[in-house]
């Protein structure tokens, strides 16, 4: 019984350091979120309490992945919102 | 050649903020108010870091003239790949006097004193608006300047630099060492992750004195007043084509 317990939180162990920086950058590049930093705290929270008890590496790897993408598309929405405005305020169309 | 490239950033009232004029009219509110890197001048940070990651200069330094907290817009240019930082200490009464001249003396002499080959520095600040310091700059080193550059190659000892003018595009080739100050399609400047800012901790921000280059920051202009923008006029509505004629007619337009 011990042994299983063990072998389990060994195979969870090395993803659990990549999905807590997953959720430490998130956490970061959601302060800037235009709903507020807090509502994205608050939902980033909820999508990563619920998933918490998920087991199996490939489903937790494809979580991250998706996690990930989100980072990027975060990336992009900022970077459009700060280029539109400058377009708007500098550049006659 | 060393290869070494020069950034300048400077330090803004974030662009999403609403501006607020301070009550007396003697300038806008900044306390508590959220700054960031002028957008500019991350697109001069982003070039100089894509020449060093095509391997076609050696060091990117990135600098900036202010209070305690330029260093933290130095430090996002680091996290953006600068290899380290300078910092100008300039507070007080003299920062809030500090304008292009006094900018461009600074960078001319760091230009000399770090033997650097370019200087890239965004074309305006969103907060003066006052597009000098890169012209000054090249001025004061006499060096060639590829300004609204939207477009930058490297050509052996040469730069060739596409310039956003009126009416569409110029091309130039300029000697190096050269001044060059980013235009908005100039590139897509990275974010500073999480990650990227973690390790920039360990590079290395110099403090420096404007004394210490030898720099004089006296003024010689004076904010007399900061007004709002004149309160935007109520639009008219008309029922006819006729009567919009007729409105224009009135007001002289037509």
């Amino acid at each position: 019984m011990p042994f299983c317990f063990a072998a389990l939180w060994m195979m969870a162990n090395p993803l659990r350091s990549e999905v807590v920086r997953l959720y430490k950058n998130l956490l970061y590049l959601g302060r800037e979120y235009p709903k507020g930093g807090d509502y994205f705290r608050d939902r980033l929270r909820a999508a990563f309490t619920k998933n918490k008890s998920v087991q199996d590496p490939e489903q937790i790897k494809a979580m991250i992945a998706r996690g990930e993408y989100v980072a990027r598309e975060l990336e992009a929405l900022y970077y459009l919102r700060k280029y539109r405005a400058m377009k708007k305020r500098y550049y006659e169309e | 050649m060393s290869g070494r490239v020069l950034v300048g950033v400077k330090r803004v009232i974030d662009y999403a903020v609403k501006i607020r004029v301070k009550p007396d009219n003697t300038g806008v509110v900044t306390d508590g108010v959220k700054h960031s890197m002028n957008p500019f001048c991350e697109i001069a940070v982003e070039e100089a870091v894509k020449l060093k990651e095509k391997k076609l200069v050696k060091e990117v330094v990135a600098v900036s003239c202010g209070p305690q907290q330029s260093q933290e817009t130095i430090r996002t240019a680091l996290a953006m790949g600068a290899d380290r930082g300078i910092h100008v200490e300039v507070s007080g009464n003299d920062y809030e006097t500090l304008g292009p001249l006094q900018v461009s003396k600074i960078m001319a002499a760091l230009a000399k004193k770090e033997d650097a080959q370019i200087i890239i520095l965004g074309k305006q600040a969103i907060d003066d608006d006052c597009n000098q310091t890169g012209q000054m700059t090249a001025a004061l080193l006499d060096w060639p300047q590829g300004t609204f550059a939207s477009e930058v190659t490297l050509d052996g000892d040469k730069i060739k630099v596409v310039r956003e003018i009126d009416g569409g595009l110029e091309t130039i080739k300029i000697n190096t060492p050269a001044v060059l100050t980013a235009d908005l399609r100039l590139n897509t400047p990275r974010y500073a992750t999480l990650p990227n800012i973690m390790k920039a901790k360990k590079k290395k921000i110099a403090n420096v004195k404007p004394a210490d280059l030898g720099v004089n920051l006296t003024s010689k202009l004076e904010v007399l007043r900061v007004e709002d923008p004149p309160q935007r006029q109520a639009g008219m509505k008309v029922e006819t084509v006729e009567d919009l004629v007729g409105k224009l007619k009135e007001l002289g337009k037509v």
